[in-house]
């Protein structure tokens, strides 16, 4: 009979499995007290864990700030490391509750593998990185060169395009993570490593003199960076959605990590300032979460500028300018729309 | 022994009789079985259609848009996914067979090696045997290609054969045959050379039965697939042109190359496998009586020729039901080919074709099927040559 017993615990698990999927991913965050948060296996300045085994970086900060938003502390992250190929499984199959992994947005990711992407937190484009003794100045000077591209990834299929549109050949050399990637750069198995820009500076910032190593200046393709949630929670979707323009809106604003908790205790002038900050209206009611919601996102890790500052900015071995992701008044195209 | 009387109830009847428990046993153990499959499918089922996933397979015939390095078959960024599956089987067969071919080769110089009377020869196969088997398959392959990447000089250094081959960390260069029109007359040479060969072979046999009287097979044999056609081939005025692999920008242009990716998987898994059958080989061979040689040579029959009449093909029997299992196990463990790279079928299908298009469980289903499949294919052919290989008892 311990042969049937097993089966039938293994069937009752299942069970418990089919309908855990079906209760809402708020509920079900809260009674776990824990964020389980998709990012990269590890990429400097984005999502890589430090000497202390913190995960540290862009996106590690998005994931504190639905953290502090939804459950009150930023440290009840669980980080779930994965690759290109194995993210979207991750989260579909309810293995995460939300993704902060350099995802960019595309239709057939929305509609086909049923992700829901949040606003847009970093703007990127493909690139091109090779050791400067080629003395390779240009993209279009490429032809029959071996390139290194992490499988699984919208790179891969930019690159099969540009190639075949500008006429030219190349040797594809597939590899699973950054760390592989940038191993076989090394080696000079591959001329050239192609991913997004953003990923080049983290890269490049890896080497002992990042002065040998140059990115052409060709961006080859539009890259929206987001965060993701599975399709069919619109609740949960909301929350992500908003604490990502909360955060935006925040720098906008000039809330920052250390005056967001006074801003939300006092009733203070500026009505969209306390809207954001929750000592005015009933904003973070209809998200299903608490008034503070937005100012505890803030105060975990800091506006949208002081993420970016931190993690990736040009005061970091990264060295990435704002550009585009600077705010829609200051020349970039950061609009978030507002919390009203 | 009588059943108690007391029990009049027929399923605890039928219950205390051996016969029908098993039988109840059986069905209750296959009903179980059966509604567990059907829950975990239905429940499959029902959890993709509540996020709106349905099961079709007809991504197959969308456009891959993702370019694959080795590919035997025509195949570019604009094919669909199933050339794409298809390119990746090949792949997948091609460092199957070639690893299973050089792993029998190694193996059986191995278990031939662990039996030497040398000591030198015996400890060094020893040695490798033992380091080899104990540490894990996927190691090898990184170990290989790690050295192979890292330790192989770039294309502008190559180690330059005679200016026809080349070696460096992106490969291994080679000409590649250009078959001119009149070529198909030295294929047909050959072919009838095959046809030939096998034709003398059973009739030389024949005739060594009938007579007693032995014919040169195999220097006939060689000379009617090798030699004829190669003189024709001549005559011809050398119907084939070299295309001979060239430095040009970044990597060699022309002729052939063989990926290191390939080499590491292919070597890695030949050796590793090598291990195991070297010991499958010495077995076999271990397992047959010394009395056979002793009779053998005092009949006076060459030491070769025991080995050759006598030895093998009594080892064989006993060789042959582990070396397939062996061989599958080579087969499988070619989806390592994921740790570097290598596109094998895991890779394209089920990998970069099934992440672009978020279709997990077709993509899933069909690498699972064609493992089968190939497993199947190795199996059967394997049972086959078991087959012919055994007793024949008269």
């Amino acid at each position: 009979m311990k042969l049937i017993n097993k089966v039938l615990t293994g069937v009752a698990l299942t069970a418990m499995t089919a309908t855990a999927a079906q209760a809402s991913t708020l509920e079900d965050v809260r009674a776990a007290d824990e964020l389980k948060c998709i990012v990269t296996t590890g990429l400097a300045g984005f999502a890589a864990p430090d000497a202390n085994g913190r995960w540290e970086g862009f996106d590690a900060d998005f994931c504190r700030a639905v953290a502090a938003a939804v459950l009150g502390d930023g440290d009840k992250v669980q980080f779930v490391p994965t690759t290109g190929k194995t993210r979207f499984t991750m989260l579909n199959s309810g293995e995460g509750d939300i993704l902060f992994r350099n995802t960019t947005e595309t239709l057939s990711r929305d509609a086909d593998l049923k992700l829901s992407f949040l606003p847009v937190n970093f703007y990127d484009g493909q690139g091109f990185m090779v050791p400067a003794a080629l003395g390779v100045t240009s993209a279009s000077q490429l032809d029959g060169a071996s390139v290194c591209i992490q499988t699984g990834t919208t790179t891969e299929l930019n690159l099969a395009d540009y190639f075949r549109a500008n006429g030219m050949s190349y040797e594809p050399v597939p590899i699973e993570t950054n760390e592989e990637g940038f191993t076989n750069y090394v080696a000079g198995r591959c001329d050239v490593y192609t991913t997004d820009a953003s990923g080049l500076a983290s890269t490049r910032a890896k080497f002992d003199d990042p002065t040998q190593h140059v990115v052409l200046p060709e961006i080859i393709s539009k890259e929206p960076l987001g965060g993701a949630v599975r399709h069919g929670d619109d609740q949960w979707f909301d929350i992500g959605k908003w604490v990502v323009n909360a955060l935006i809106n925040a720098e906008e604003m000039g809330i920052t990590q250390a005056n967001a908790m006074n801003l939300a205790a006092n009733v203070g002038n500026n009505p969209g300032i306390n809207r954001l900050v929750g000592s005015e209206g009933n904003m973070g009611e209809m998200l299903g979460l608490d008034a503070k919601w937005a100012a505890r996102a803030i105060a975990q890790g800091g506006n949208y500028g002081e993420i970016y500052e931190r993690n990736v900015g040009p005061n970091t071995p990264l060295e990435i300018a704002r550009g585009l992701n600077a705010l829609w008044n200051q020349g970039g195209v950061l609009y978030a729309a507002p919390i009203r | 022994m009588s059943t108690p009387t007391s029990n009049t109830n027929p399923l605890l009847r039928a219950w205390y009789n051996k016969e029908a428990r098993s039988i109840i046993v059986q069905i209750i153990a296959a009903a179980l079985i059966i509604s567990f499959f059907a829950y975990v499918i239905n429940n499959a089922v029902v959890n993709l259609t509540a996020i709106g996933k349905d099961i079709d397979f007809g991504f197959l015939w969308q456009n891959a848009s993702y370019d694959i390095n080795q590919h035997l078959i025509e195949y570019s960024s604009t094919s669909n996914h199933f050339t794409a599956m298809i390119v990746g089987l090949i792949n997948t067969l091609l460092v199957a067979g070639a690893g299973i071919m050089l792993a029998t080769i190694l193996g059986f110089i191995l278990g031939v090696m662990r039996l030497s009377n040398n000591w030198l020869t015996q400890k060094i196969a020893y040695v490798y045997i033992e380091y080899i088997r104990n540490v894990p398959v996927l190691l090898h392959i990184l170990l290989l290609h790690g050295l192979i990447v890292s330790s192989l000089p770039r294309p502008k250094g190559s180690f330059n054969f005679g200016d026809v081959f080349f070696l460096n960390n992106r490969g291994f260069q080679l000409p590649s045959p250009d078959f001119q029109s009149l070529f198909w007359i030295v294929g047909a040479f050959v072919i009838a050379g095959i046809a030939f060969a096998w034709w003398f072979g059973h009739h030389a046999q024949k005739v060594q039965d009938e007579t007693g009287k032995a014919y040169p097979v195999a220097m006939i044999n060689i000379a009617a697939i090798v030699l004829l056609p190669l003189v024709v081939y001549f005559v011809l005025g050398s119907p084939i042109e070299w295309d001979v692999p060239a430095l040009k920008g970044f990597n060699f242009k022309g002729g052939m190359v063989i990926r290191p990716e390939f080499i590491a998987l292919w070597l890695a898994l030949s050796f590793y496998t090598a291990a195991f059958i070297g010991e499958i080989v010495r077995a076999g061979i271990v397992a047959i009586n010394h009395g056979q040689t002793e009779a053998a040579q005092a009949l006076g029959i060459s030491n070769s020729r025991t080995l050759k009449l006598v030895v093998i093909p009594q080892a064989l029997r006993v060789i042959i039901p582990p070396l397939t299992s062996q061989y599958l196990n080579l087969a499988k463990n070619s989806s390592l080919a994921l740790a570097i790279g290598y596109m094998d079928i895991v890779a394209t299908i089920g990998g970069i074709s099934l992440n672009q298009t978020g279709r997990e469980m077709e993509c899933m289903l069909i690498v699972m099927a064609i493992y089968l499949a190939i497993s199947l294919l190795i199996s059967s052919v394997m049972n086959w040559y078991n087959n012919r290989m055994q007793l024949v008892e008269r």
